[in-house]
This record gives C-alpha cells, sequence and structure tokens, in this order.
C-alpha cells in the first residue's frame, strides 16, 4: 500500500494531496494544466521535497517531515515514465534500457540476460543498438516503459505517457499500456488529461484541482464527474469518452 | 530601383566589412616569404615561444576545466545566496582590460601583494614566473569556458537528469554518466575558446609575469619583442598564431553545429 499525505506551498496555490493505492491498483490522476499532477510524482520520486508530510510505502516511510526522513531518488525504487520519455540521447536503446542495471553494479551478463527480455517483451530488440533520439514516439514510449520496469520498481509514475503519440498510436498502446501495468502487483499512478486513459487503464481516478483531489473514485465514475466539471481543458468531455 | 540601391549598399558593406577583417591577415601572408618563415622557425625565440605558450595554455585549460565545470553546474542547476554576484565575478575578466587584470595580479600575488608577501615569507614566489603566466591565462580565460558551460548543462533537460536518478543513479553519477555526455560538445567548444584566449593573452601575462625569453615569454609577447629587431620571425610568430586560430574556428563551429543538434534532437 502506497500511502501519500503531503503538503507543499506552490506558486499559485498549496499542494494538499490525501491518497492511498494498493498494490496492483491503477490510480489515474487528472487534471488542468499546472494543478499539480506532476509535482505529487515527482514528490513520491524524491525528486521535489514536500514542505511537510508523509510519504509510506507498506508502511515504510519514504518520506516523513516529522521525523526527518527524505529517502533519496535513487534509492526509493520507482519507476518513473516522464512526460518527454527523457531517454538518455547519447545513448543506444539497449544502453538506456540497461542503465538502471549499471547503476546497481550488476554483470553484463547478467544485464544482457534480463536486457534481452525487456527489450524482446516490448518489441525492441532489433532496434537495440538504434540511438533514442532516432526512433519513433511509439518505439520511445516503449522504451521508457521498459526503462522503467526492469529494475523492478515498488512503484509506478507515468506523467501522460500517451500524450505525445498521435490518435491511432495511442489507442494501439494504451492497450498494451493497460495489460502491462496489470502484470506488475505494484501500485500505479498515470497523470493523463485524456478520459480515455481513464476509462480503459485506470481502476480508481481522481480529479485534481489547484493542488487539492475534488473529486476521487472509480475510474467508471470519471465520466459522471466530468460533467459536474464540465469541460477538462475546454475539450468535450462526450468526445474525450467517445 | 531603390531596392536595388539597398542592395547594393548592403553589398559594399558587407565587402569592405570584410576586407577590413580580411586585408591585415592576407597581409601577413603576403608580407612574409616562406624561406624567411621556414628559417625563423629554427630562432630560438620562437621555439621557446611556442614550446611556452603551448605548454602553459594546455595546463592553463586543465585548470580552467577542472575549477570552472563544478562551478559552471551548479550555476545551470541551482539557486543560492549571492549567485547573482558569483555570475558577475565570472565575467569581470572579459570586461576588465588585460592591463587591470595584470595589475590586479600583481596586487594579489606579487610580491608585496595581499596573498603575496605571505608566500614570499614561505621562500614562494609567484610574480614574473611560468607559474605567474598560468595565473594570468587562468585569469582571463576561465569567463569563456565557464560561460559556454553553463549553457550546455542549462541545454541538457533537467527530467533527463531526473530520469537516471530515478533509476538508481546518485547525482555524482547521474553527472558523469548522462549529463556530460550531452553537454560534451559544448564544454569541449568552451575548452578550446579559453585555449585560444590563452594563447592570445598578452597584457595581463606581460605586467604580471614580465618577458623573460625561455620563462614568461609567450607567443604574443615574442611577437612583440621580435618585431623590434627581427621583422621575420615576429611574421612568422604570427603565422603560427593565426593558423591555430584558423584551426580553433573550424573545431568550434564543428562543435557547435554538432552541439544544437544535439539539443534539437
Amino acid at each position: 500500500m502506497l500511502e501519500i499525505d503531503v503538503e507543499k506551498k506552490l506558486r499559485d496555490f498549496d499542494l494538499e494531496s490525501n491518497i492511498k493505492i494498493s498494490k496492483g491498483e491503477i490510480l489515474m490522476l487528472v487534471g488542468d494544466n499546472g494543478c499539480g499532477k506532476t509535482t505529487l510524482l515527482n514528490m513520491i520520486a524524491g525528486l521535489t521535497e514536500p514542505d511537510k508530510g508523509t510519504i509510506a510505502l507498506d508502511g515504510r516511510p519514504l518520506y516523513d517531515s516529522s521525523i526527518k526522513i527524505d529517502i533519496a531518488p535513487e534509492r526509493r525504487r520507482v519507476g518513473y515514465v516522464f512526460q518527454s520519455y527523457a531517454l538518455f540521447p547519447t545513448m543506444t536503446v539497449y544502453e538506456n534500457v540497461a542503465f538502471g542495471l549499471r547503476t546497481r553494479n550488476l554483470s553484463n551478463r547478467e544485464i544482457e540476460l534480463q536486457v534481452r527480455e525487456h527489450l524482446a517483451d516490448a518489441g525492441l530488440w532489433e532496434i537495440r543498438n538504434a540511438r533514442a533520439m532516432k526512433i519513433s514516439g511509439g518505439q520511445k514510449q516503449r522504451v521508457a516503459l521498459a526503462r522503467a520496469l526492469i529494475i523492478e520498481p515498488d512503484i509506478l509514475l507515468l506523467d501522460e505517457p500517451l500524450s505525445s503519440l498521435d490518435i491511432r498510436k495511442q489507442a494501439e498502446m494504451r492497450r498494451e499500456l493497460r495489460e502491462k501495468l496489470r502484470s506488475y502487483a505494484v501500485p500505479s499512478i498515470m497523470v493523463t488529461h485524456d478520459l480515455r486513459d481513464v476509462a480503459c487503464i485506470g481502476d480508481r481516478a481522481c480529479l485534481m484541482e489547484r493542488g487539492k483531489i475534488v473529486e476521487a473514485g472509480r475510474a467508471d465514475d470519471v465520466v459522471s464527474w466530468a460533467s459536474v466539471h464540465a469541460e477538462i481543458d475546454g475539450e468535450d468531455i462526450a468526445t474525450l469518452t467517445r | 530601383m531603390r531596392e536595388i540601391a539597398l542592395k547594393a549598399v548592403i553589398v559594399v558593406v558587407i565587402c569592405l566589412t570584410m576586407a577590413f577583417i580580411a586585408l591585415p591577415v592576407a597581409s601577413l601572408f603576403l608580407k612574409s616569404s616562406p624561406d624567411a618563415v621556414l628559417r625563423s622557425m629554427n630562432d630560438p625565440a620562437v621555439k621557446d615561444a611556442l614550446r611556452l605558450s603551448l605548454t602553459t595554455s594546455t595546463l592553463t585549460t586543465l585548470i580552467v576545466i577542472l575549477m570552472g565545470t563544478p562551478v559552471a553546474y551548479v550555476n545551470a542547476r541551482f539557486s543560492y545566496f549571492g549567485k547573482e554576484v558569483v555570475d558577475s565575478l565570472i565575467d569581470l575578466p572579459v570586461i576588465m582590460p588585460p592591463a587591470v587584470a595584470g595589475i590586479a595580479l600583481l596586487m594579489a600575488f606579487g610580491r608585496m601583494g595581499i596573498v603575496g608577501q605571505h608566500l614570499n615569507t614561505l621562500g614562494f614566489s609567484i610574480a614574473f614566473t611560468t607559474l605567474a603566466v598560468i595565473f594570468a591565462q587562468v585569469f582571463v580565460s576561465s569567463p569563456f569556458y565557464i560561460r559556454q558551460a553553463r549553457t550546455s548543462f542549462e541545454d541538457v533537460d533537467l527530467s533527463i537528469e531526473n530520469a537516471a536518478r530515478t533509476l538508481g543513479a546518485s547525482r555524482i553519477y547521474a553527472f558523469f554518466h548522462v549529463t556530460l555526455p550531452i553537454a560534451m560538445n559544448g564544454l569541449i567548444s568552451g575548452a578550446i575558446m579559453a585555449f585560444a584566449r590563452s594563447l592570445g593573452e598578452f597584457g595581463a601575462t606581460i605586467m604580471f609575469a614580465g618577458n623573460f625569453q625561455g620563462r614568461t615569454q609567450t607567443m604574443p609577447l615574442a611577437i612583440y619583442t621580435t618585431m623590434q629587431g627581427d621583422l621575420d620571425v615576429a611574421l612568422c610568430l604570427a603565422l603560427i598564431l593565426v593558423a591555430i586560430s584558423f584551426l580553433i574556428i573550424a573545431l568550434v563551429k564543428t562543435l557547435t553545429r554538432r552541439m544544437y543538434k544535439n539539443v534539437r534532437d
């Protein structure tokens, strides 16, 4: 169980979030641009320090302001797929996926076995020697996911992983992503603007506005919240959920 | 008609500007005979100046890289109290006249200088030694590297560094394995600019290190000294510096192109 109860003063508003996510559960975080979704993910990953509060995984504190615990990002075992994928541009696909294992000082043999398995599973083995920046958007997304999963994370964070793909690719990747996340029994949080992601991938969903969770419930309920909140980013909800 | 006239004026201005820059450089070649240049290559003043300039400029560049890289990275990534002051100090030697830099170094590290007087009592002297040449070169060339390095680090997307951290890399590991390789072209370009500035340094060196052949007489100082006696030797040294300058421009342009290509990608 991942338990988050944090506060942070941002430029325009105060972020206050209280969320619990069970193992194997996929929580979708929906909200306007700049409402604090990415900041919340960064706090869970240890990249941004909250002002106060706690973040705990299975009772083990990752952050606790009252007893001054703040585990460094490299020791949190968080798999994070960034919005821009954040692939290492000077490395090949293989080296990108192997990076997390190299930091753990595994042998080359062990690294090769694991990377081969993950790349083959993602259909990327054929392009293992390609530069990370020379591959297509869909392939980048797969590399980023394989890179995050190979470290066997305890938590998975995905920041709009489908947003830079075209519509057709999004539908395909959405199915792939759902199957992938389902197969890993870890708490997952995915940030999205697209209610189709919520309906297709999530178990639960939270709607965030100016740093606060204003609605929370089953992912299927998202359509009814959306009708209450009328529009997200000026887009028509009916179109988004079609 | 007016458009043609405007174009003609622009062409004339461009040609005049180019001629103003190219003519003195071309004159160096036109005024020197290959025989005299080759003969001058064996002149002890040329050999000593070339050896000293290349040695001190190389050492200076290494020092600037070692000292400047952490400063550039910290200034690119972090906010801290007094950052504006640090930034201004880094840029100061670029604006400061070289003669002022020379006297400032003397006041700090000269025999009667603030630091120099204490070193002197320990029997250690910096002014008018080869070390003083390196001090002067580091002082004037470090901003060229630090500014370029800072820009290169700023161009590295922070999320790439963050991705490395979440994958198990410490700050140091992420810096050496992820950030540095991405910023490398820019850093090399900055180092080349610092090397070039060191090679051409004159004012601060002559004031702080003096002009002693084989010890502190670098190529620009040797040109100044030999042109009062043997113009061929001065021209030989000048041509060597021009050749190095062309090489440096070509290297920097190539690396800059590669750097912006990486950033675009």
